[in-house]
């Protein structure tokens, strides 16, 4: 007996409601000897009792019907094997209302089966799922012109049909692996050849099964590790800091140098890490593994870990995507929502709508102002910070995402493009804000003359955090009793007052940031040296509050590990620094800049 | 990459997804097989640790030899061990064996609502103190929002129609008919404060590729899925006064794997020694939208 595991393959069969979806199946079950035993037998005499003609759907239906238990049926799963594999099938409804269920079943399947009724011809549903499985990616597509037996075994329609399917597919850019007549019902061309149809040479749908190749040569494109995690468990006295993800594409050894983007950070890879197995030296595509590098570095999760020298993915915050929506609600411009990409998560707004795709007959309309339930749509998204993606052309994996509205998955999409950053919508808000800004009677000038210096922002950053806290607040002290007017604020206050509606972990973070620039904008508009401390800085989250303070000025005080790529800090200084120096180092900074009076001169 | 090797993967990206997204996460262990190779595809993913708690809903049933099972293993493996169990139903002998209740009552008061009790933090939980090897209330009380389970579609009709993440209202509930699309490797991992997520990496696995990851990891597991000798054996493990054994003579990781791929059992449910799921059709169902495993 062959003890090795077999090779499984997920499918999804599709097409429009009463093509056959459920007769292909059943047929399929049958043909493969996949039944339970006495199934076939049982249903073909409950049909004979009922003086029905049986139907090979009806095999679905009572082994549904024991899954079901009378319960709504979603996705439902039912499995053959052939001598080379295993299947699993999942069956998607055709109904509208159940695309969700759809949808989800397709984004499973390795390989579909498109049902086509030879006598309606093409239907709605039999575009709109040939153009998600396209948007799923869903590359193995097989279209079975079923009830062939109806038209008389003609393939002058057989002909007619699959060229005007072919001409569909190849505009949503898909070229299906064959196009078989079939007639589930009398069993043609499912497993065996059929003998009324000579003019069809091909394959049978068994046979293309069969034929599929597994997803091969993920390993040969260029590495791509969504950082999923950074761990550092001290149990057992391990310490490890274990950068863990799954390897999307790629392979990658010991000893190779990585880049992180959208950070644009670099180390090497100094060991991979795995429990109960010999770790290795080289891993590649499919594996959830981890690695330690020679350099730490500082970075969030989502990140995406690239291989020096190889072709690296796009970093932007404009992307030209395709979107199916599935939400209750329509997305909407001026509205944030989250987008999961890989393993990141980040904040996007629907910024311009190119074209809404009829899924169901692929007309456009330009005039939609919303993206709807069930549209597809051509549009530009842009994210609060630029992330990292590859064209879905060019690698799947890191090329798609999903968006979040309302706790929920609402929409999935493809990147067709990278968009060079043109004016953000940060930019026009900062522009609109400072337009529209009330000024009182009472200038900067004046309150310069009365104050004797000048405003500014002081952000302490970096890995210390006991630390910088320590030596913000002896500077706020220090300035204090020199008769500055200053302020030095506590993060947790914010957090648990001006923050506290925001609950969402990812969302938190933006909408903290982003307060806390418009909090700064006022507070040194006031006049004041406004003084605060926050962990986990990056170039990008500089720039946001730079933005955000303007036309206010930031300095930077990093204390301990940095988080910056690009950017160096005003003054950094290292973990074991002492308070009233650094505090003094400070003080230069403020001369030379004119915050506060030279006094020496 | 075998076939074994992707259902690890998967498993593993789901765990890791599941202790990135949520604060408050636990594990139900049932101490049976699947959440057995449930716990170390979380020392894989966590690199040798299990930074998650473990939850048990002790019935005060189980066959003896599974609550050995869990404290050796618990305090081998330095666990975050936790049980939970309805103290009031148990006191009342509102239960099964005592003659007061029917089988599917007992199943849920026993495990449904000590479950759900025990997650939301209205009973006590108890944790394992692995210093003083005994087991004492638990301090924390703050309600579970990620819950993981061992579940697998190929178990059970009601268990193929799951999510990975699958989101279960205040009361617990499962509203099969209205469930959140899980694209790609995107899974819903936000919530309504209030409802909780349950997480099911071992959704793909089946009953054969359960055994044949034990073998390849030779992961402890109970002895009572071996025949000690009487031609009997535990398919799946359960209360012992509603669980019965199969006859088989599998003494072994690699017999059980030779007895289910010979097909002999293929027309035997896994869980065919499992009295509650006869009680009417559809009772594991029922349990299953209150909240059940």
């Amino acid at each position: 007996m062959n003890m090795l595991p077999r090779g499984q393959m997920n499918i999804v069969v599709l097409g429009h409601v009463d093509h056959g979806k459920s007769t292909v199946i059943g047929r399929l079950l049958a043909d493969t000897h996949s039944l339970p035993e006495g199934k076939l037998e049982q249903v073909k005499a409950t049909c004979e009792r009922n003086a029905r003609p049986f139907e090979y759907a009806f095999l679905l239906d009572a082994l549904k019907d024991e899954q079901a238990q009378g319960i709504t049926i979603d996705t439902a799963r039912c499995f053959f094997k052939t001598a080379l594999r295993d299947y699993i099938i999942i069956d998607a409804p055709g109904h509208l209302e159940f695309l969700k269920n759809m949808v989800t079943g397709a984004a499973r399947a390795e390989a579909a089966l498109l049902v086509i009724d030879a006598q309606e011809g093409i239907a709605e549903n039999s575009r709109r799922h040939g153009y998600l499985a396209a948007m799923l990616g869903i590359t193995r597509i097989v279209v079975l012109i079923n009830k062939i037996d109806l038209i008389g075994y003609d393939g002058a329609v057989f002909a007619g049909i699959k060229q005007e399917y072919a001409d569909f597919l190849d505009g949503v850019g898909i070229v299906p692996v064959g196009f078989v007549p079939v007639s589930a019902r009398e069993g043609d061309n499912i497993a065996t050849n059929s003998a009324h149809t000579p003019w069809y040479q091909g394959l049978t749908v068994l046979e293309h099964l069969d034929a599929f190749e597994k997803t091969a040569g993920n390993e040969h494109n260029p590495f791509r590790f969504p950082l999923q995690d950074i761990y550092k468990f001290t149990a057992d006295n391990d310490d490890r800091r274990i950068f863990a993800g799954t390897v999307e594409t790629g392979s990658i050894k010991t000893g190779e140098g990585v880049i992180f983007l959208p950070s644009g950070k670099k180390s090497r890879i100094k060991s991979i890490e795995g429990f109960h197995t010999s770790g290795g030296s080289a891993i590649e595509a499919g594996y959830a593994t981890g690695f330690t590098l020679s350099e730490e570095v500082y970075v969030r999760p989502g990140e995406i870990i690239c291989k020096d020298g190889e072709e690296l993915p796009h970093v932007s915050s404009r992307l030209r995507v395709h979107i199916f929506w599935m939400g209750r609600s329509p997305l909407i411009k001026n509205r944030k929502y989250k987008l999961k990409l890989a393993t990141s998560r980040s904040f996007v707004q629907l910024a311009e709508i190119l074209n809404v795709i009829d899924a169901s007959d692929l007309t456009r309309s330009r005039e939609k102002q919303q993206i709807d339930r069930y549209d597809v749509a051509e549009c530009i998204l842009e994210t609060t910070r630029p992330i990292a993606f590859d064209l879905v052309s060019a690698n799947e994996a890191t090329g798609r995402f999903v968006i979040v509205d309302h706790y929920e998955i609402a929409g999935g999409g493809i990147i067709m493009e990278s968009i060079p950053d043109a004016d953000s919508t940060l930019k026009d808000h900062i522009r609109r804000r400072e337009t529209s800004w009330e000024k009182g009677d009472v200038t900067s000038s004046h309150r310069q003359s009365r104050y004797q210096h000048k405003a500014k922002f002081i952000l302490f950053t970096g890995g210390a955090d006991l630390k910088k806290r320590e030596i913000a607040r002896a500077l706020e002290k220090s300035l204090f009793e020199e008769n500055f007017i200053t302020y030095y604020l506590g993060m947790e206050n914010m957090e648990s007052g001006l923050d506290a509606d925001v609950t969402d972990v990812h969302e938190q973070r933006e909408e903290h940031l982003r307060r806390l620039g418009e909090l700064a904008r006022i507070l040194t508009d006031s006049g004041q040296i406004f003084i605060t401390a926050v962990g986990d800085i990056d170039d990008y989250d500089l720039e946001i509050l730079k933005m955000l303070n303007s036309p206010n000025e930031i300095l930077v005080v990093n204390v301990g590990p940095d988080n910056f790529n690009n950017f160096q800090a005003d003054l950094s200084v290292g973990e074991d620094a002492e308070v009233a120096a650094t505090v003094n180092r400070i003080y230069d900074l403020l001369r030379r800049e004119t915050i506060i009076p030279d006094y020496s001169i | 990459m075998d076939n074994l090797d992707k259902l690890e993967a998967k498993s593993v990206y789901i765990l890791r997804e599941a202790y990135r997204e949520f604060k408050n996460l636990c594990m139900l262990w049932s101490i049976g097989k699947d959440s057995t190779v449930l716990l170390w595809l979380t020392r894989k993913a966590f690199f040798g640790h299990v930074p998650i708690p473990l939850v048990h809903i002790d019935t005060h049933y189980k066959i003896p030899a599974m609550i050995e099972y869990r404290d050796r293993l618990a305090l081998e493996w330095r666990l975050n061990m936790i049980y939970g169990e309805n103290a009031e139903a148990l006191a009342a002998k509102e239960t099964f064996p005592d003659g007061r209740v029917d089988r599917l009552t007992c199943c849920w008061n026993l495990k449904s609502e000590a479950l759900k009790r025990t997650l939301s933090g209205e009973w006590p939980r108890y944790r394992l103190n692995l210093d003083l090897q005994r087991y004492q209330e638990d301090n924390n009380r703050e309600p579970y929002t990620g819950v993981i389970a061992g579940v697998r579609a190929d178990e059970e009709g009601s268990r193929s129609k799951e999510r990975y993440f699958s989101p279960r209202d205040r009361e617990n509930e499962w509203d099969v008919g209205d469930q959140p699309p899980e694209l790609w490797n995107q899974f819903k991992t936000d919530f309504a404060p209030g409802t909780h997520v349950r997480i099911h990496p071992l959704l793909d696995w089946t009953e054969l590729n359960i055994w044949e990851y034990i073998k390849r990891e030779d992961i402890p597991v109970v002895p009572l899925y071996f025949d000690q000798g009487d031609g009997r054996r535990y398919r799946s493990l359960g209360c012992w006064p509603c669980t019965k054994p199969i006859a088989s003579g599998a003494r072994n990781v690699a017999e059980i794997i030779r007895e289910l791929s010979s097909g002999q059992l293929a027309n035997i449910a896994e869980r065919s020694g499992r009295e509650q799921d006869k009680e009417d059709s559809g009772g594991l169902e029922t349990l299953r939208r209150g909240g059940y495993m």
